[in-house]
């Protein structure tokens, strides 16, 4: 009797394990939290027209997400920088960089008394940061805001104290204008900021700006559209002050000489309506996976998102690929070896 | 027999634990309880101990960059891939020591009030919310911090402190709202808690033989509580206070939300600062290179071994101040 019901559980126990096979197929991936919004959005979406895909997304930082996919411990990693080639050599195989979408970070202000955009020049911005240029009224400044007047109070700058993308694109940027900021700073997700205060994420930053007076920050577009906070135009390679806008982004993109690896900085383009700010965001994927089902499923939504998930983009403050990006894309998508 | 046994023994509480309790006549049951509870102390110890090694091991990239002069350095640059824990030690222990100073005092004398001046049910519900206290999450307090005490501070506290104390080097410097001072006073808050409810439970277990000792020798409300209940009580409080210490030094959530994170070391007490949580819990994520995440574990270790050497010193001030003999 006790074996006969031994046996019916473990016939019960096989069968439900069976069941259990034809339940959602979970793909794990972690990294970058800026994308994060869009992610979730069409993975989501994604998720409705395959329900037997299912996506799970931990937004831990990218290089938690490069660390991450190079010890295999996720299917996908999202960045905001791309992999260096130290990086990339230290992965245990070939991993490829997808584009996703595009970002622009702003200098956002709170200037007592001053209301409209102002414009910062390559020399003004990377002025401010390196505290060279420390009160508002500094001719620097004052000289391409002409009709604007600036108080004469000191300058407090606020920065990231978390590692970011947001920060690595911000300090791309820096480096590439500013030879005394790539001597005294550098690139990097996190760097020895000369001045300022920390704030944590972009809504630390933003928190701090839009409460202390007379201070400036760096955030992700839609930070600062949503949290209704003034920023700044920047000047461009070409010398036009340029707003940060799906536009002046995707000028940017397409200005800048896509390489067939993907890993491109798009900071300070040439190109007369480029924003200087801007940056591509990444997954990373091995060339050959080693779950195959696994990587099936990751090329069928990497088509999805560039055809259809790219329409997400824009209303989540993202901008989409320009097209000649997405062709490149579609091409890559071959090497994947399933 | 039990009249004998019990004249013939020292007063329990001077005695070694394990002689304290008499012998039991059932010896299966006990000896498997006694196993059992000792295998959970050595779990404790055995888990404290794995964390400090895994410490070690995980930091010896960077501890074999840096050395010892790590502790001596002051700069802190991931791109260089050049780093010092000094201003994170430095903010560490200001932040808690000043913290201390703040909540000591208003936790002692919460404690007082509530044991020896407040009636019974007021006592007994203002203990209730002040546990409270200790309930709220630290984040929540970071928010606090940041929406609350950073304007005030900003606009009302910091300003009068520069134009009143500005000639001391403590109080120079722009007013921002953040900074080493705020992230004291909600380090002090929430420890406050921690000191009241122990030392309220100790005051409230002085003999009351040694307070109407100290009346019958004609000595006011205060002078009791200053003869009687405080020097009973200086063991327990000392101990409270390195329990509120342990809280601050870990603390990280409400610290970096409010201290202003910059990694420098200021004698002014309105400069922003950072500490070793805080530095942690900003930079853990995104540490790409393996010596960059070697010198964060180092710097865990670093506040693990600070930690271990504060409470130690604090055992060692209580051992010289417990009395060896029990007052009758």
């Amino acid at each position: 009797m006790k074996k006969f019901f031994a046996g019916l559980m473990s016939l019960g126990l096989l069968a439900s394990g069976t069941v259990s096979w034809a339940e959602a197929l979970l793909i794990n991936g972690a990294g970058a939290t800026f994308p994060y919004p869009i992610y979730s959005k069409w993975f989501d979406e994604f998720h409705k027209s395959k329900p037997d895909v299912q996506f799970n997304y931990q937004s831990i930082g990218s290089g938690g997400g490069i660390r991450q996919i190079s010890a295999k411990t996720v299917d996908f990693g999202a960045t905001d920088g791309p992999m260096s080639d130290a990086q990339l050599d230290a992965a245990p195989g070939v991993i490829l960089h997808f584009p996703t979408v595009l970002g622009g970070v702003v200098p956002i202000y709170n200037v007592e008394g001053v209301s409209g955009k102002l414009n910062f020049s390559q020399k003004a911005i990377s002025g401010i940061f390196l505290g060279t240029i420390n009160l508002w009224s500094d001719p620097a400044i004052q000289e391409t805001n002409p009709d604007i007047k600036l108080p004469g109070s000191p300058i407090v700058v606020v920065h990231r104290s978390d590692g970011s993308g947001t920060s690595y694109c911000w300090t791309d940027f820096l480096t590439k204008i500013s030879s005394s900021w790539a001597t005294r700073a550098g690139k990097g997700t996190s760097v020895n900021w000369p001045v300022g205060l920390g704030g944590k994420g972009n809504e630390g930053v933003a928190g701090l700006v839009k409460q202390t007076p007379n201070s400036i920050g760096y955030v992700e577009l839609i930070y600062a559209t949503q949290n209704k906070i003034e920023y700044g135009r920047l000047q461009n390679k070409a010398g036009k002050y340029v707003n940060c806008t799906t536009a002046s982004v995707a000028a940017a993109a397409a200005s800048a000489k896509m390489p067939h690896d993907f890993r491109v900085s798009i900071t300070n383009p040439p190109g007369e309506d480029a924003y200087p700010a801007a940056t591509f965001t990444w997954l990373l994927i091995y060339q050959s996976p080693t779950n195959k089902e696994k990587g099936k499923e990751l090329v069928e939504f990497l088509k999805w998102m560039l055809s259809d998930g790219q329409k997400y983009a824009e209303d989540l403050g993202y901008v989409p690929l320009p097209a000649n990006v997405v062709e490149m894309e579609k091409g890559a998508i071959g090497k994947i070896s399933l | 027999m039990n009249a004998v046994l019990t004249e013939r023994q020292p007063p329990l509480s001077t005695l070694p634990a394990r002689k304290a309790v008499r012998k039991s006549s059932s010896g299966f049951g006990d000896s498997i309880f006694k196993n059992i509870t000792l295998i959970f102390a050595l779990s404790i110890l055995a888990i404290a101990t794995a964390i400090a090694w895994q410490l070690f091991k995980n930091s010896a990239l960077s501890r074999h960059a840096f050395g010892w002069s790590f502790l001596s350095k002051q700069i802190w640059d991931p791109v260089a891939e050049n780093y010092g824990a000094l201003p994170f030690i430095f903010g560490t222990l200001v932040s808690s020591t000043i913290a201390l100073i703040i909540a000591v005092p208003l936790g002692v004398g919460v404690a007082i009030f509530l044991s020896e001046l407040a009636p019974r049910n007021v006592s007994d519900a203002c203990s209730f919310l002040i546990e409270l206290l200790a309930a709220i999450p630290s984040v929540v307090y970071g928010l606090i911090g940041v929406f609350v005490l950073v304007p005030l501070m900003r606009v009302h506290v910091q300003p009068f402190l520069i134009r009143t104390l500005g000639f001391l080097p403590l109080f120079r410097g722009p007013a921002y709202g953040v900074g080493m001072l705020t992230a004291a006073l909600v380090l002090a808050v929430m420890i406050v808690p921690f000191i009241t409810t122990i030392s309220r439970e100790i005051f409230m277990s002085v003999p009351s033989s040694l307070k109407e000792a100290a009346m019958a020798l004609g000595a006011t409300h205060w002078e009791v509580v200053r003869l009687a209940v405080l020097p009973y009580s200086r063991s327990g409080i000392a101990g409270s206070v390195f329990l509120a210490l342990g809280r601050a030094l870990g603390e990280t959530m409400a610290v970096t939300m409010v201290i202003g994170n910059r990694p420098e070391i200021m004698a002014s007490l309105l400069a922003p600062g950072y500490t070793m949580a805080a530095v942690l819990a900003n930079e853990f994520t995104e540490a790409t290179s393996d010596l960059y995440v070697s010198t964060l574990i180092q710097i865990g270790l670093v506040l693990f071994a600070i930690t271990i050497i504060v409470n130690a010193i604090g055992r060692l001030i209580l051992y010289e101040m417990t009395p060896q003999a029990e007052a009758h």
